[in-house]
């Protein structure tokens, strides 16, 4: 049968979708499906929020579009399903010489996925966005199948990369490829004592893939202190397969109570030793530290997470101190949190890199989680900064208002693409995104 | 010693993922069906991930022509020579009620078209004295129900010429493996209410590969479905020809 009557969720799990999904396992069926049905698509749903759910509508699962389809030695460009996990992709031409050259967080996330978030990884001061990386998408409109370059439809395509599906469903994409020695990384950890000092080592760092894990609960003297990850890939190939843990079940809600995080934070900054540490490791455990672990989120219990994205101006300190202050003292915070300089490199009209600095936090969904994310969001507003949107569940469309510049653009652009807006999803909706911001 | 594998029916999700996992282990692999925009990218996605060599050629359970030119290309490669097959065709029961010649098919597709090329094939295993035939039937073919049995049926048969073949191969140094799966989630199975302890067909391919190294003779996929259909197969008729299961 083509449709599937499923309940499903975004990483964060705190928000669900019912619906009919179709998982095409053949291009073919896809754009045979799509013909007569057009609906947004989703992959893996790392996304945390509700940006790939289309509750009470139609769903395209791609997970089952997973193949290399061409690769060019010569050249390092590789043409992909869209389905198919970057991680795969990064694992597929390591020991060739070759990995994608940005790579997110977790390595479960789709390329389209990729493409759709215009996603960065720890190197985006070096390498930018990974949507800067793709040369070809092969978009799906309906009875319409369309190979995109950003020469052959430049518009289409800022619309697209970064777009959250909404210019049609992204089928296959070419991406240039990083030549790299190995896929072994040296990597550096050492402690910081706080945010200013943060903020000196990050301007001092010089490698490629650099990274702050901050210790959210901590206040007063020690806010803002966490441990900075620096790396450099080196040659070496990686042989070992361990295999991966998965947590079974959900976790009781104290798991994740304060003075759990309060006390695992603290053995996390410990775990460190004062004078650093150096070590050679495989790519994968600095790229995708949390994927040794499946379905981790269900440490968070079965109401589920929300993550807080946003990046601010590099002169916005003070609103990135005031954010850690009201996170620390909130007693909600979770043992991940993230602390990154962004270069200024993006992809598309709706790209969410800017130059400044990105924070990234988890909360569990409990009481006062969405209250303190939607403070947390006007402040990245007033401070000239926007929220993520591969991250978001909480946001309104009045908060949101002037945080991406390109929003009318953009809108237009999809509008032409997708008339009867059949490609929206819930976040699309509940931001209002389409509708631009009324400026124009 | 280098290890050939021809697939048939190589757009199923099981043959895809097994061929994934043949990639891996640097095997040259023949992929075999009729849709072939869709086997030349399965070919390119095993090249990248390290077959030595992967090839999409057409095959087609109903037209036997198709057969010699896949064995012919097969055995020019040196080394060990196996198949793997995975075709067969499940209409629903109500369609084959209304059109009851819709059996021929089924039975073409699922035993007789199969069960022609492994007999085309087999005495090339016989004079290479080793290679291994994988046979992917059904737990519908070990006992016939009102909702499947024109495929259970025609699996049943396959299941018995897979048994007969393996006693004639095992004289010579071959090896056949009857893969008999319970629910796996593919295509065929997407939406079908009622689907329980549903395996991923990578699982599955794991499962057919640990069989082969092992030399095992019928596996259930996964393994529990063993008990399952003991218990079914041990129900008397009696009171099975009343279920509704």
């Amino acid at each position: 049968m083509t449709w599937n009557k499923l309940t499903y969720t975004g990483w964060g799990r705190a928000r669900v979708a019912s619906g009919l999904v179709a998982r095409p396992e053949r291009l073919s069926t896809l754009i045979r499906d799509l013909t007569e049905t057009r609906a947004p698509a989703f992959g893996m749903r790392r996304s945390y929020g509700d940006v790939a759910l289309n509750d009470e509508g139609r769903a395209y699962d791609m997970t089952r579009l997973d193949r290399v389809i061409a690769f060019d030695p010569a050249t390092g460009i590789v043409e992909v399903e869209a389905g198919m996990p970057i991680g795969d992709l990064g694992r597929a031409f390591a020991n060739k010489g070759w990995i994608p050259p940005v790579m997110p967080g977790t390595g479960f996330a789709t390329v389209g996925g990729c493409i759709a978030n215009d996603v960065h990884g720890k190197n985006h001061h070096v390498m930018g966005s990974f949507g800067q990386h793709v040369t070809a998408i092969t978009l799906i409109q309906g009875a319409k199948t369309r190979k995109i370059t950003p020469k052959s439809a430049p518009d289409l395509w800022q619309a697209t990369v970064g777009g959250l599906g909404q210019t049609g469903v992204i089928a296959r994409a070419k991406i240039q490829l990083m030549p790299c020695k190995g896929d072994m990384m040296v990597l550096t950890e050492r402690r910081i004592d706080g945010l200013d000092a943060f903020l000196v080592a990050f301007d001092e760092s010089r490698t490629d893939y650099t990274v702050g894990w901050i210790d959210a609960t901590a206040t007063g003297a020690r806010l803002g202190r966490g441990i900075l990850e620096e790396g450099e890939i080196t040659s070496g190939i990686n042989k070992s397969r361990d295999a991966a843990k998965s947590v079974p079940f959900n976790a009781p809600s104290w798991a994740l109570s304060a003075p759990v995080v309060r006390v695992f934070n603290e053995l996390y900054f410990r775990r460190v030793p004062a004078k650093g540490r150096t070590s050679v490791k495989p790519i994968t455990d600095p790229f995708f530290p949390l994927d040794a672990i499946h379905n981790w989120n269900r440490l968070y219990g079965k109401r589920g997470f929300h993550q807080f994205q946003c990046v601010v101006p590099m002169d916005q300190v003070e609103v990135l101190r005031a954010m850690l202050t009201r996170i620390g003292t909130s007693g909600l915070a979770s043992p991940l949190a993230v602390l990154k300089k962004m270069g200024a490199g993006r992809g598309g009209y709706m790209s969410f890199p800017m130059e400044g600095y990105t924070l990234a936090v988890d909360f569990p969904n409990r009481d006062g989680a969405e209250e303190l994310i939607s403070e947390l969001t006007d402040m990245a507003h007033d401070a000239g900064g926007r929220i993520y949107f591969a991250k978001d569940s909480v946001a309104s469309a009045a908060q949101i208002a002037g945080m991406y510049p390109d929003q009318d653009t953009w809108a237009k652009a999809v509008t032409k693409a997708d008339p009867d807006r059949a490609f929206e999803t819930d976040l699309v909706r509940r931001l209002g995104l389409r509708d631009g911001t009324g400026a124009a | 010693m280098q290890q050939s594998w021809i697939i048939l029916g190589a757009t199923s999700s099981m043959a895809r993922a097994m061929a994934r996992r043949l990639a891996k282990e640097g095997a040259t692999l023949f992929l075999c069906g009729r849709d072939m925009d869709d086997l030349a990218a399965t070919a390119a996605d095993c090249l990248a991930r390290g077959a030595v060599c992967a090839e999409a050629l057409p095959f087609d359970a109903r037209d036997t022509d198709t057969f010699a030119p896949i064995i012919e290309r097969a055995t020019t490669e040196e080394g060990v020579i196996n198949c793997a097959v995975f075709v067969g065709s499940m209409p629903e029961q109500d369609a084959i009620d209304a059109d009851p010649t819709l059996i021929a098919g089924v039975v073409t597709d699922s035993h007789t078209g199969p069960a022609t090329f492994l007999h085309m094939l087999a005495p090339h295993i016989e004079e290479r004295g080793q290679g291994t035939v994988v046979g992917v039937g059904s737990v519908a073919g070990d006992r016939g129900r009102s909702g499947n049995y024109v495929y259970g049926s025609a699996k049943a048969g396959f299941a018995t010429y897979l048994s007969g073949l393996r006693n004639r191969l095992t004289r010579a140094g071959g090896h056949v493996v009857t893969v008999k799966p319970g629910f796996v989630d593919t295509a065929m199975t997407w939406g079908i209410e009622g689907m329980f302890l549903v395996a991923s067909p990578d699982a599955v391919a794991g499962d057919i590969l640990t069989a082969v190294a092992k030399k095992k003779n019928v596996i259930y996929t996964p393994f529990f479905w063993r008990y399952i259909m003991l218990i079914i197969r041990h129900i008397p008729e009696f009171i099975f020809k009343k279920m509704s299961i």
